[in-house]
């Protein structure tokens, strides 16, 4: 086969790769679902242009020349692209690196692996850019529809974008592994990625809510202040914002840099890229030491099942991160409630909403790891004790971590209003057992390294839970405002956990 | 418990699932006896055993499990029981000696005896240099020998294995079937499947031979080869021969 014919042949098979673990994510990997998943994923394009038209239906109509708040407005949306887009590379790269089950078969094999690697980093370039592109869509149509043909210059930014951010990602993970080894690049290539991917807009949430007392991330860039720090009208920070309106040039510059900037990254790390996987490969993981068992030999078999359960949650920090990860987005709202309401009574009222949802959704991750992310399930199932024991001391390591967390807010609210305390308390143990109990009924079988998938095994679950954790909160915020209010809140939610109970494949 | 009694006696043993995997299996293993269960891949070696672990529960028929009743008081027949699987699951974020800490907790095996075991197997088991280091990065061959000692930890009367020799080097392997001969030799019994025939042929004291989810054949191996009619044959040549002739007639 001619060196030309091998690469096509190669990328041909990146994309089938790539095409088949889309669609396992979308169908949960079983059988039969692809019909479905791809009618779904069109009726979900279809209905996304909805809320496509109400964010940004208003700007179709806009026209050169901008002013430079609308400049900032625009150029902010597009960054706020790349470091969702960038977020995702680093995923993709550090997939590539350590769960490619073919890296053996591949360098074992005659082929020039320089050429092979430069067609998986491109591979994951036209992954991330296929990805932003379909989420894109309904934005552009809207635009297209309102404002003209002009506008689907946007997809051509999206696509120069799109590589610029795998580009990027690639050079952050190879230069990662070169300072800090293989071992903890995986994790803090992890944990960045889901930081990037959050961080842009908690920043700009909470800078907003600082400074003007909204959640508008619009509120920051169109002040005064941005608009005396941006640099001048011509200057090539607006290229992405003028490309998009369909200034031919700056579309052109950019998909250039874009090309290039990724070409010169194939170019300098694809040789480097067969050493680094070489070096991942070699060292999954650093020996690290640990020397409490002497944890499990005090107490029941139960007692040494929660032991375990801690253990293997306080010794996995991209676990933790994750799970963690979910509380982060909480602290927008919490900021802006307590900033919109400081100087009244209902500041610390509104608190009590935020707290119930964050502990029905950390619930529903840690039940999810300690119930269905059991990594040594004969071990568990052959041990001499009912499985009924089991699942309830698992329960019970749920129910102690969100006590442990959340104990301090409680007794610093108790100590400002202890009615408060009270309420926000049974909130947090009904959200958490609903959560909990959810996790339970839906329970599947997983690696616990299958955590970020989780909600592919079941949807219903995930929404099950996000709606559980929603009406409890809302119960706990209305049952001190408007009584009456709260107990049909809480009505409707214990409806919904009883439905979702009723539907479920494991009634306990 | 009897002194004659079975360590392992299965009857009618059925289970189905897109087709019939064990058909209505009876199986007798004696106490402190050595028992290798052969057979194809998919003849329902391993569902079986996994039946027998109380990790699956069969459609029809009994297990008895040292004289305990498995289906009735799983708990006590899991208590003196041991189930290794050929894809050892253990945590790859606890150390090796707190993994069989755990597994003892779990058997409900006091502190003090458990200490010294779990020290002494893993030393045995050519661990010694890794006893505080995370599984994480251990090789499929270690973590099959600490899977191993986390069966052997809590000190079981019945040991079923299911292909625990695979990705062993040869001198683990050695180690491993050391182990296994000590336990045998002091009244513990162990069921074995395995595809490295070698292995069943030196160390088993009986064989069974399983096909389509059916016992085909049983014996030792002088018994076997008697029925073979040839005494020289191999236990591979009786094998292959045993599976051709189950496949023809099926």
């Amino acid at each position: 086969m001619s060196s030309s014919a091998d690469l096509t042949w190669f990328a041909r098979h990146e994309i089938r790769l790539a095409w088949r673990e889309g669609l396992a994510m979308l169908t949960a990997g079983r059988k039969g679902r692809k019909r479905t998943a791809i009618i779904g994923l069109i009726v979900l394009a279809a209905v996304l242009h909805l809320p496509a038209y109400a964010v940004i239906g208003r700007f179709a109509d806009l026209q050169e020349p901008l002013d430079k708040s609308t400049l900032i407005v625009i150029t902010a949306t597009i960054l706020l692209a790349w470091a969702l887009m960038l977020s995702q590379a680093i995923e993709s790269v550090t997939r590539v690196f350590y769960a490619r089950a073919d890296l053996d078969l591949i360098m074992s094999s005659p082929v020039a692996l320089a050429k092979v690697f430069s067609v998986r980093i491109a591979a994951i370039a036209l992954q991330v850019t296929a990805m932003a592109l379909l989420l894109s869509t309904p934005f552009v149509d809207v635009l297209v529809f309102g404002g003209g043909w002009r506008w689907l210059a946007a997809f051509g930014v999206v696509f120069a974008i799109g590589l610029t951010a795998a580009a990027v990602a690639i050079a952050v993970t190879v230069v990662l592994f070169r300072l800090i080894g293989p071992g903890r690049t995986r994790l803090v290539a992890q944990i960045l990625a889901a930081v990037i991917g959050a961080g842009f807009v908690i920043a700009l949430q909470v800078a907003a809510i600082v400074s003007y007392g909204t959640m508008s991330r619009f509120a920051v860039l169109t002040s005064d202040a941005a608009a005396v720090f941006a640099p001048a009208l011509d200057s090539v920070v607006w290229w992405p914002a003028r490309a998009a309106l369909g200034d031919g040039e700056a579309l052109l510059g950019l998909l250039a840099g874009g090309l290039v900037l990724l070409g010169a990254v194939m170019a300098i790390f694809s040789p480097r890229f067969a050493d680094t996987v070489v070096s991942a490969s070699a060292k999954p993981a650093t020996a690290r030491q640990g020397s409490r068992a002497t944890a499990f030999r005090a107490g029941s078999r139960q007692q040494a099942l929660r032991w375990k359960e801690f253990m293997l949650l306080k010794r996995d920090p991209w676990l933790l991160s994750q799970s963690l990860m979910q509380l982060l987005y909480l602290v927008p709202p919490a900021l802006l409630l307590w900033k919109s309401f400081a100087d009244s009574d209902a500041a610390l009222v509104l608190i009590t909403p935020v707290i119930v949802m964050a502990a029905g959704q950390l619930a529903g991750g840690l039940a999810w790891l300690t119930i269905s992310g059991e990594d040594a399930p004969d071990l568990v199932a052959t041990a001499p004790l009912p499985a009924s024991r089991v699942t309830r001391a698992k329960i019970e390591v749920v129910l102690i971590a969100i006590a442990v967390i959340f104990a301090p807010l409680l007794l610093a609210l108790a100590w400002a209003a202890p009615l408060q305390a009270a309420v926000t308390a049974s909130g947090i143990i009904v959200a958490a057992v609903s959560a909990t109990a959810i996790q339970l009924w839906f329970r599947v079988q997983a690696r616990r390294s299958q955590f970020r998938r989780r909600q592919t095994s079941s949807r219903f679950a995930t929404f099950a839970e996000a709606f559980s954790s929603i009406g409890w909160a809302a119960t706990a915020v209305l049952a001190m405002a408007m009584p009456i209010a709260g107990l049909i809140s809480g009505l409707l939610t214990a409806a919904i956990v009883a439905v979702t109970w009723k539907i479920s494949p494991r009634r306990v | 418990m009897k002194p004659d009694q079975s360590a392992l006696a299965l009857r009618g043993l059925t289970k189905r699932f897109d087709r019939l995997a064990v058909d209505a299996l009876d199986l007798t293993v004696r106490t402190g006896e050595f028992y290798a269960l052969l057979g194809p891949n998919g003849a329902g070696k391993t569902t079986t055993l996994r039946m027998v672990a109380g990790l699956l529960r069969p459609d029809a028929g009994s297990v008895s499990v040292l004289g305990i009743d498995a289906l009735a008081d799983p708990v006590a027949a899991k208590q003196v029981t041991a189930w290794v699987s050929d894809e050892p699951m253990i945590y790859d974020k606890l150390t090796p000696l707190e993994y069989l800490a755990f597994v003892a907790g779990l058997w409900g095996i006091s502190p003090e005896l458990s200490e010294r075991s779990a020290r002494d197997l893993l030393v045995s088991l050519g661990l010694e240099p890794h006893l505080h280091e995370r599984c994480e990065g251990f090789s499929k061959g270690m973590r099959q020998k600490v899977a191993l000692a986390g069966a052997l930890v809590h000190d079981p009367r019945l040991i079923i294995l299911d292909e625990p020799l695979t990705g062993l080097d040869a001198v683990s392997a050695r180690h491993v079937k050391g182990l296994l001969g000590d336990r045998v030799r002091s009244g513990c019994t162990v069921i074995m499947t395995t595809h490295i025939l070698e292995v069943a042929e030196r160390m088993a004291d009986r064989i069974g031979v399983i096909a389509s989810g059916r016992l085909i054949a049983e014996g030792t191996l002088s018994e076997l080869r008697q029925r073979n009619g040839r005494t020289d044959t191999s236990l591979e040549d009786m094998f292959i021969a045993l599976v051709d002739t189950e496949a023809a007639a099926a």
